[in-house]
Protein backbone atom coordinates (compact mmCIF):
# COMPACT_ATOMS: atom_id res chain seq x y z
CA UNK A 1 0.00 0.00 0.00
CA UNK A 2 3.34 2.57 0.83
CA UNK A 3 4.99 4.15 -1.94
CA UNK A 4 8.55 4.32 -2.91
CA UNK A 5 10.30 7.14 -4.18
CA UNK A 6 13.77 6.37 -5.40
CA UNK A 7 15.82 8.80 -7.59
CA UNK A 8 18.69 8.69 -10.50
CA UNK A 9 20.84 11.39 -12.43
CA UNK A 10 20.74 10.92 -16.46
CA UNK A 11 22.85 13.46 -17.00
CA UNK A 12 21.47 16.61 -15.54
CA UNK A 13 17.60 15.18 -15.41
CA UNK A 14 17.00 14.04 -12.11
CA UNK A 15 14.35 10.55 -12.77
CA UNK A 16 12.03 9.90 -9.60
CA UNK A 17 10.53 6.35 -9.95
CA UNK A 18 7.80 6.03 -7.82
CA UNK A 19 6.16 2.74 -6.60
CA UNK A 20 3.02 2.36 -5.28
CA UNK A 21 0.01 4.47 -4.74
CA UNK A 22 0.28 8.36 -4.04
CA UNK A 23 -2.77 9.03 -1.91
CA UNK A 24 -3.70 11.25 0.66
CA UNK A 25 -1.33 10.69 3.75
CA UNK A 26 2.25 8.83 3.81
CA UNK A 27 2.45 8.40 -0.65
CA UNK A 28 1.54 12.39 -1.20
CA UNK A 29 3.83 13.32 2.03
CA UNK A 30 6.49 11.04 1.04
CA UNK A 31 6.01 12.77 -2.68
CA UNK A 32 5.51 16.22 -1.66
CA UNK A 33 9.13 15.98 0.68
CA UNK A 34 10.91 14.69 -2.39
CA UNK A 35 9.79 17.35 -4.15
CA UNK A 36 11.13 20.27 -2.03
CA UNK A 37 14.86 18.45 -1.16
CA UNK A 38 14.87 18.14 -4.87
CA UNK A 39 14.40 22.05 -5.44
CA UNK A 40 16.06 23.02 -2.64
CA UNK A 41 19.06 21.23 -4.07
CA UNK A 42 18.70 23.29 -7.39
CA UNK A 43 17.56 20.42 -9.25
CA UNK A 44 15.67 21.94 -12.44
CA UNK A 45 14.96 19.13 -14.50
CA UNK A 46 12.45 16.72 -13.06
CA UNK A 47 10.60 13.63 -14.88
CA UNK A 48 8.58 11.53 -12.99
CA UNK A 49 7.85 7.83 -13.76
CA UNK A 50 4.94 6.73 -12.83
CA UNK A 51 4.94 3.40 -14.56
CA UNK A 52 4.70 1.17 -11.37
CA UNK A 53 2.18 3.66 -9.79
CA UNK A 54 -1.73 2.42 -10.42
CA UNK A 55 -3.91 4.91 -8.22
CA UNK A 56 -3.52 7.91 -7.06
CA UNK A 57 -6.28 10.18 -5.51
CA UNK A 58 -7.25 13.88 -5.63
CA UNK A 59 -4.80 14.46 -2.82
CA UNK A 60 -2.06 12.40 -5.36
CA UNK A 61 -3.00 14.33 -7.86
CA UNK A 62 -2.74 17.82 -6.24
CA UNK A 63 0.61 16.81 -4.99
CA UNK A 64 1.70 16.53 -9.50
CA UNK A 65 0.39 19.89 -9.81
CA UNK A 66 2.17 21.07 -6.79
CA UNK A 67 5.10 19.41 -8.13
CA UNK A 68 5.07 20.99 -11.14
CA UNK A 69 4.25 24.58 -10.34
CA UNK A 70 7.10 24.05 -7.73
CA UNK A 71 9.37 23.23 -10.20
CA UNK A 72 8.25 25.47 -12.92
CA UNK A 73 8.09 28.61 -10.66
CA UNK A 74 12.34 28.25 -10.33
CA UNK A 75 12.49 28.25 -13.81
CA UNK A 76 12.44 24.50 -14.14
CA UNK A 77 10.50 21.54 -15.97
CA UNK A 78 8.61 18.81 -14.89
CA UNK A 79 7.70 15.85 -16.70
CA UNK A 80 5.82 12.60 -16.50
CA UNK A 81 7.29 9.61 -18.33
CA UNK A 82 5.20 6.56 -18.50
CA UNK A 83 1.66 6.64 -17.59
CA UNK A 84 -0.79 3.63 -16.63
CA UNK A 85 -4.08 3.89 -18.28
CA UNK A 86 -5.24 4.26 -15.07
CA UNK A 87 -3.50 7.44 -14.75
CA UNK A 88 -4.01 8.60 -18.00
CA UNK A 89 -7.76 8.10 -17.13
CA UNK A 90 -7.16 10.27 -13.86
CA UNK A 91 -5.64 13.06 -15.55
CA UNK A 92 -7.68 13.17 -18.78
CA UNK A 93 -10.78 13.47 -16.43
CA UNK A 94 -9.31 16.75 -14.42
CA UNK A 95 -8.21 17.94 -17.39
CA UNK A 96 -4.49 17.80 -16.24
CA UNK A 97 -3.33 15.62 -19.09
CA UNK A 98 -3.04 19.08 -21.44
CA UNK A 99 -0.91 21.13 -18.48
CA UNK A 100 1.77 18.12 -18.30
CA UNK A 101 4.36 17.06 -21.18
CA UNK A 102 3.64 12.90 -20.88
CA UNK A 103 6.12 10.86 -22.38
CA UNK A 104 6.05 7.07 -22.95
CA UNK A 105 10.19 6.71 -24.06
CA UNK A 106 12.48 7.47 -21.22
CA UNK A 107 15.17 8.93 -23.58
CA UNK A 108 13.16 10.96 -25.56
CA UNK A 109 11.79 12.31 -22.34
CA UNK A 110 15.20 13.10 -21.65
CA UNK A 111 16.61 14.56 -24.70
CA UNK A 112 13.46 17.00 -24.18
CA UNK A 113 14.56 18.66 -21.61
CA UNK A 114 17.73 19.90 -23.66
CA UNK B 1 -31.91 5.14 -6.90
CA UNK B 2 -32.18 1.91 -4.82
CA UNK B 3 -34.46 -0.82 -5.78
CA UNK B 4 -36.54 -2.81 -3.19
CA UNK B 5 -34.46 -6.28 -4.36
CA UNK B 6 -31.24 -4.29 -2.67
CA UNK B 7 -29.69 -5.96 0.12
CA UNK B 8 -28.01 -4.18 2.86
CA UNK B 9 -23.85 -5.66 2.38
CA UNK B 10 -22.39 -3.00 4.87
CA UNK B 11 -23.90 -0.59 7.51
CA UNK B 12 -21.59 0.95 9.40
CA UNK B 13 -20.11 3.56 11.50
CA UNK B 14 -16.42 4.72 11.34
CA UNK B 15 -14.38 6.80 13.71
CA UNK B 16 -13.06 10.33 11.66
CA UNK B 17 -9.67 8.92 11.17
CA UNK B 18 -7.85 8.54 7.90
CA UNK B 19 -7.57 4.61 8.50
CA UNK B 20 -11.41 4.35 8.15
CA UNK B 21 -10.81 5.27 4.82
CA UNK B 22 -8.68 2.16 3.71
CA UNK B 23 -11.21 0.39 5.82
CA UNK B 24 -14.41 2.04 4.05
CA UNK B 25 -12.76 1.55 0.52
CA UNK B 26 -11.99 -2.11 1.56
CA UNK B 27 -15.40 -3.26 2.27
CA UNK B 28 -17.46 -1.06 -0.35
CA UNK B 29 -14.84 -3.64 -2.82
CA UNK B 30 -15.32 -6.27 -1.40
CA UNK B 31 -18.90 -6.01 -2.24
CA UNK B 32 -18.33 -4.70 -5.63
CA UNK B 33 -16.16 -7.74 -6.30
CA UNK B 34 -18.69 -10.18 -4.83
CA UNK B 35 -21.65 -8.68 -7.95
CA UNK B 36 -18.86 -9.00 -10.30
CA UNK B 37 -17.29 -5.72 -11.21
CA UNK B 38 -14.21 -6.10 -13.40
CA UNK B 39 -10.67 -4.64 -11.55
CA UNK B 40 -11.12 -1.41 -13.97
CA UNK B 41 -14.62 -0.61 -12.16
CA UNK B 42 -13.22 -1.86 -8.84
CA UNK B 43 -10.27 1.12 -9.36
CA UNK B 44 -13.11 3.82 -10.31
CA UNK B 45 -15.49 2.83 -7.49
CA UNK B 46 -12.54 2.73 -5.19
CA UNK B 47 -11.53 6.21 -6.03
CA UNK B 48 -15.26 7.45 -5.83
CA UNK B 49 -15.47 5.77 -2.37
CA UNK B 50 -11.62 7.37 -0.96
CA UNK B 51 -12.41 10.42 -2.16
CA UNK B 52 -16.39 10.71 -0.25
CA UNK B 53 -14.73 9.43 2.90
CA UNK B 54 -11.80 11.70 2.82
CA UNK B 55 -14.47 14.44 2.57
CA UNK B 56 -16.36 13.00 5.26
CA UNK B 57 -13.68 12.33 7.82
CA UNK B 58 -11.12 15.83 6.80
CA UNK B 59 -14.14 18.31 6.05
CA UNK B 60 -17.14 16.65 7.28
CA UNK B 61 -15.95 15.59 10.57
CA UNK B 62 -12.86 17.70 11.03
CA UNK B 63 -11.21 14.13 12.61
CA UNK B 64 -14.02 15.26 15.56
CA UNK B 65 -13.31 12.43 18.29
CA UNK B 66 -17.15 11.76 18.89
CA UNK B 67 -18.48 12.32 15.36
CA UNK B 68 -18.59 9.77 12.63
CA UNK B 69 -18.92 8.66 9.39
CA UNK B 70 -22.16 6.24 8.51
CA UNK B 71 -21.03 3.58 5.32
CA UNK B 72 -24.08 1.82 3.59
CA UNK B 73 -23.46 -0.62 0.88
CA UNK B 74 -26.48 -2.18 -0.99
CA UNK B 75 -26.28 -4.55 -3.88
CA UNK B 76 -27.92 -6.54 -5.67
CA UNK B 77 -27.17 -8.46 -9.23
CA UNK B 78 -27.71 -5.04 -11.66
CA UNK B 79 -25.57 -2.77 -8.88
CA UNK B 80 -24.22 -1.00 -5.81
CA UNK B 81 -25.35 1.70 -4.17
CA UNK B 82 -22.93 3.11 -1.74
CA UNK B 83 -24.11 6.13 0.97
CA UNK B 84 -21.54 7.66 2.74
CA UNK B 85 -22.63 10.56 5.24
CA UNK B 86 -21.21 12.85 8.20
CA UNK B 87 -22.14 14.81 11.14
CA UNK B 88 -21.08 17.87 10.11
CA UNK B 89 -21.99 21.24 8.84
CA UNK B 90 -23.07 20.51 5.33
CA UNK B 91 -22.40 22.08 2.08
CA UNK B 92 -23.58 23.82 -1.30
CA UNK B 93 -22.67 21.70 -4.00
CA UNK B 94 -22.98 24.38 -6.30
CA UNK B 95 -20.61 26.63 -3.98
CA UNK B 96 -17.49 24.38 -4.94
CA UNK B 97 -15.22 25.88 -7.18
CA UNK B 98 -15.52 24.24 -10.93
CA UNK B 99 -12.09 22.23 -11.05
CA UNK B 100 -11.67 22.26 -14.59
CA UNK B 101 -12.07 26.29 -15.02
CA UNK B 102 -8.74 27.86 -16.12
CA UNK B 103 -8.44 29.46 -12.86
CA UNK B 104 -8.76 26.73 -10.56
CA UNK B 105 -7.06 24.44 -13.17
CA UNK B 106 -3.32 24.50 -11.26
CA UNK B 107 -5.03 24.23 -7.68
CA UNK B 108 -3.69 21.45 -5.11
CA UNK B 109 -7.61 20.44 -4.08
CA UNK B 110 -11.29 20.62 -5.34
CA UNK B 111 -11.22 17.90 -7.54
CA UNK B 112 -12.78 15.05 -5.23
CA UNK B 113 -16.34 15.55 -5.97
CA UNK B 114 -15.55 15.57 -9.54
CA UNK B 115 -13.91 12.43 -9.70
CA UNK B 116 -16.79 10.66 -7.44
CA UNK B 117 -19.29 11.69 -9.92
CA UNK B 118 -16.78 10.80 -13.37
CA UNK B 119 -16.57 7.08 -11.63
CA UNK B 120 -19.82 6.64 -10.49
CA UNK B 121 -23.15 6.39 -12.97
CA UNK B 122 -25.25 8.32 -10.23
CA UNK B 123 -23.85 10.95 -7.55
CA UNK B 124 -26.60 12.64 -5.50
CA UNK B 125 -25.62 14.55 -2.71
CA UNK B 126 -28.89 14.63 -0.14
CA UNK B 127 -29.92 16.91 2.63
CA UNK B 128 -30.17 14.89 6.09
CA UNK B 129 -32.63 16.12 8.91
CA UNK B 130 -30.28 16.66 11.63
CA UNK B 131 -26.96 17.84 10.55
CA UNK B 132 -23.94 16.53 8.21
CA UNK B 133 -24.07 15.48 4.48
CA UNK B 134 -25.15 12.39 2.87
CA UNK B 135 -23.65 10.99 -0.15
CA UNK B 136 -25.09 8.47 -2.28
CA UNK B 137 -23.27 7.15 -5.68
CA UNK B 138 -24.37 4.33 -7.67
CA UNK B 139 -22.50 2.00 -9.89
CA UNK B 140 -24.18 -0.16 -12.52
CA UNK B 141 -23.27 -3.58 -13.97
CA UNK B 142 -23.17 -3.70 -17.38
CA UNK B 143 -23.06 -7.15 -18.38
CA UNK B 144 -20.51 -8.49 -21.23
Amino acid sequence: MSMTLTTRQVGDVTVIDANGRITLGEGSTAFREKIRELSASGNKKVLLNLAEVNYIDSSGIGELVSGFTTVTNQGGSFKLLNLTKRVVDLLQITKLYTVFEVFDDEAAAIRSFN
Amino acid sequence: MTQGSDSIHTDIRLDSKLESVDRGEELVLEAARGIGFDEDELHRIGIAVRESLVNAVTHGNRFHGRKKVHLRVLISPEQMTVEISDEGTGFTQAAVPDPLSSENLLKHSGRGLLMMQAFMDEFSVLPRDAEGTLIRMVKKRHPG
